[in-house]
């Protein structure tokens, strides 16, 4: 099968053109770096099957970050059939150097232009016939983002793939030497091809830069737009959350119960209680993870990302992190993992491991879960998102201890240089895209993970047969009890204590396990929660839940990106430690104060 | 024409990039952002409590800490602007 990969600097559309050409998922977000492994995906194209590769982007064929390593590897093991040159159009008077860089490793090559639509706002024109022939390689402008240009593109490239494959170049650093002949080479092209306007009129970027770029307002209204936005979600899913919650039951007593009636008690049960009682309170939260990543595309498509960076890092520098390490942590409040393969830019494998041991205190979306229930149980409605604002500065505070104290084992001294694109906005096929990637995501863990999970916490808590479900001669009382030691000092009880070790597994399962666990769903479940425990108790379990490790696929991941098992331990052992000494010192203190 | 460093510019000025004496890996990652010796640059602004910087360069906005800024050495003035 002939094989195209998609070539260029970061943040230029590749992911973008891949999702058009193959229909496919690529994560795409205004952030040179959202791409860090490769990702294929195969087309019909002029009668025959190819592979579509996409790649992390790279400003130099010299680069040797991980993510980088990543293309020089590929291009290493495989020649490319055709290699698709992404250009971003507005800035090709520097990104043409690589496209130069490309062109002496002899590929075969169709060269994109992309983002026309920006070009074209901003003034900026280029002779495309010319170009070509002065580069001699096939050149279209085209805009990845909202399709003109692109049925042209894909015929050119349908027609280059029926070109012999060329051998490439043995030694790639050898071929790289002539940088200077790159230099007069680009100039010749650039200044017969190209024209710019002498100011750019992108004043949208520069107007809004200015308020949120503010030198004391910047922080201000980072986190108030923060706290608006938790607020909204809080305020739109909580109740969008307990309706669905509330059907789920309703679909219980009207349908399953008569349905399953005839069945043993012991099958009902299992079936009732444990697996549908789980899985429909954990599906329950489905709207809110849709509503928060839909956020969370807009924030990662705005452009808003590096500006967050521009703010920080004078903070993060004296952490031992700089701005991108902030800004994971930002990518962290949706899922840890990809947060953490988002490192893979960092060159210093320091300051790489420092940031990868911060980043599984960013509260993800799977705590937030969490979080709003238990907070809509046990708080006022006005209170309740106040709480949950509460947790995620915690997360933040949590990140900077942890990097204070390691700081100085994983010295670095990492050059800090970003670029700042303009503020984009996502189109409507994006934000869907981007929720229906999620939700799908959301119910790969569900079946994997979920099910499995509530199962065995219904089987701990009602065998032995002969004991009362849930009570202490179960299974589960008894390693809930085995457990009390440690916990009572915090105030998680023997119920709680089984939920958060199902929650090692991954956060969903910790409400599907208190479902299980008190066998009730819905509104019966929060009120039985909001009984049961006072708010310090249930403020010093959401503390525990937020600071231990977040789950089992983010542990794989520390590993596997770091292949230090002695680092990933690390990172186990003190987040537990952080998580007993934090909830313990909220527990005691607030008690001491007589909360 | 006095040259100093790219750290040294104030918001709004402009200035020519004379030489970059930068690592090999800062210079390559500086190069492909456009720093190239004769290009112009504009200070846009510099964050506070001594964070980073924001320069345009051509049509690309970059930050860069002013330890990295340091290591550019420009021009002012010279071509009047
Ligand atoms: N205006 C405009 N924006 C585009 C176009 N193509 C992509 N974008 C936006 O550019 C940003 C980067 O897109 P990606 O597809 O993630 O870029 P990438 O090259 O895969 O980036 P990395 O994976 O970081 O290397 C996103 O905000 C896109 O929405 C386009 O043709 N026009
Ligand atoms: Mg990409």
């Amino acid at each position: 099968m002939k094989r195209v990969a998609l070539l260029g600097m970061p943040n230029t559309g590749k992911s973008t053109l891949f999702n058009r050409m193959t229909g496919g998922a690529a994560r795409v977000g205004n952030w040179p770096g959202i791409t860090v492994e490769l990702l294929s995906g195969k087309i019909l194209l002029g009668g025959d099957m190819v592979e579509i590769i996409d790649l992390p982007g790279i400003y130099d064929l010299h680069g040797f970050s991980d993510d980088e390593q990543v293309v020089r590897h590929f291009l290493h093991d495989n020649v490319p059939d055709l290699a698709l040159v992404i250009l971003n159009t507005t800035q090709i008077e520097r990104q043409m150097s690589l496209l130069l860089q490309l062109k002496q490793l002899d590929m075969n090559i169709v060269v994109l232009l992309n983002m026309s639509d920006e070009a074209k706002k901003f003034g900026i024109s280029v002779n495309v016939a010319k170009m070509s022939a002065l580069l001699e390689m096939p050149i279209f402008l085209i805009s990845a983002k909202y399709g003109r240009g692109y049925p042209e593109a894909l015929q050119a490239i349908t027609k280059a793939l029926r070109y012999p494959t060329p051998g490439m170049a043995e030694q790639l650093r050898s071929q790289l030497e002539q940088d200077q002949h790159i230099e007069t080479e680009m100039a010749r092209v650039l200044k017969h091809t190209v024209q710019v306007p002498v100011r750019l009129s992108d004043n949208l970027t520069e107007k809004l830069d200015r308020v949120m770029l503010h030198p004391w307002l910047g922080l201000p209204i980072f986190f108030a737009v923060m706290y608006l936005v938790f607020q909204g979600i809080f305020m739109f899913g909580q109740p969008l959350q307990t309706g669905i919650a509330g059907l789920f039951t309703w679909l219980r007593e009207t349908a399953l119960v008569p349905a399953l009636g005839g069945l043993p008690q012991v099958l009902q049960g299992l079936l009732l209680d444990g697996i549908y009682n789980g899985v429909a309170t954990v599906a329950a939260f489905i709207p809110i993870i849709i509503l928060f990543f839909l956020f969370m595309a807009m924030v990662e498509d705005s452009g808003y990302l590096s500006r967050a960076a521009f703010l920080m890092d004078a903070l993060m520098a004296r952490l031992g992190l700089d701005g991108r390490g902030f800004v994971m942590l930002l990518m962290g409040f949706g899922c840890n993992v990809p947060a953490l393969m988002g490192t893979r830019v960092m060159r210093s494998r320091a300051m790489r491991l420092l940031t990868m041991l911060v980043i599984p205190f960013s509260l993800c979306s799977a705590r937030l879960q969490v979080f709003i229930f238990f907070t809509a149980a046990l708080f006022s409605p006005k209170a309740a998102p106040i709480v949950v604002f509460s947790l995620y500065l915690f997360s933040f505070v949590a990140a900077i201890l942890t990097a204070l104290i390691f700081k100085h084992q994983f010295k670095n001294n990492e050059p800090f240089v970003l670029e700042l694109p303009p503020y984009r906005f996502p189109t409507l096929r994006q934000m869907v895209l981007r929720g229906w990637l999620e939700v799908r995501h959301f119910l790969r863990r569900a079946t994997k993970f979920i099910v499995a999970g509530v199962i065995l916490v219904w089987l701990l808590t009602h065998l032995p047969l002969s004991a009362a479900p849930a009570s202490a001669d179960t299974l589960a009382g008894m390693i809930g009890g085995f457990f009390q030691p440690v916990f009572a000092p915090v105030g998680i009880n023997e119920q709680l204590t089984i939920a958060l070790i199902f929650g090692f597994i991954a956060k969903e399962i910790v409400i599907g396990a208190l479902a299980v666990i008190y066998g009730l769903s819905g509104d019966a479940l929060s009120g039985a929660i909001g009984q049961q425990l006072d708010w310090v108790q249930a403020y010093s379990f959401m503390l525990f839940t937020l600071l231990y490790t977040p789950c089992l696929a983010t542990v794989a991941t520390l590993q596997s990106e770091s292949k230090l098992l002695k680092f990933t331990a690390l990172s186990l052992a003190w987040s537990l430690a952080l998580a007993w000494l934090v909830s313990f010192a909220f527990y005691q203190g607030a008690r001491a104060l007589g909360y | 024409m006095p040259s100093t460093t790219l750290a040294a510019l104030h918001p709004g000025e402009t200035a020519t990039i004379v030489s970059i004496h930068a690592e090999e890996a800062l210079h390559q990652r500086l190069l492909a952002l456009g720093f190239r010796s004769g290009k112009h640059i504009e200070m846009i602004r510099k964050a506070s409590f001594s964070g980073p910087l924001q320069v345009r360069i051509g049509t690309t906005d970059v930050m860069l800490r002013r330890s990295e800024a340091a290591k550019i050495m420009v021009c002012q003035g010279a071509s009047g602007t």
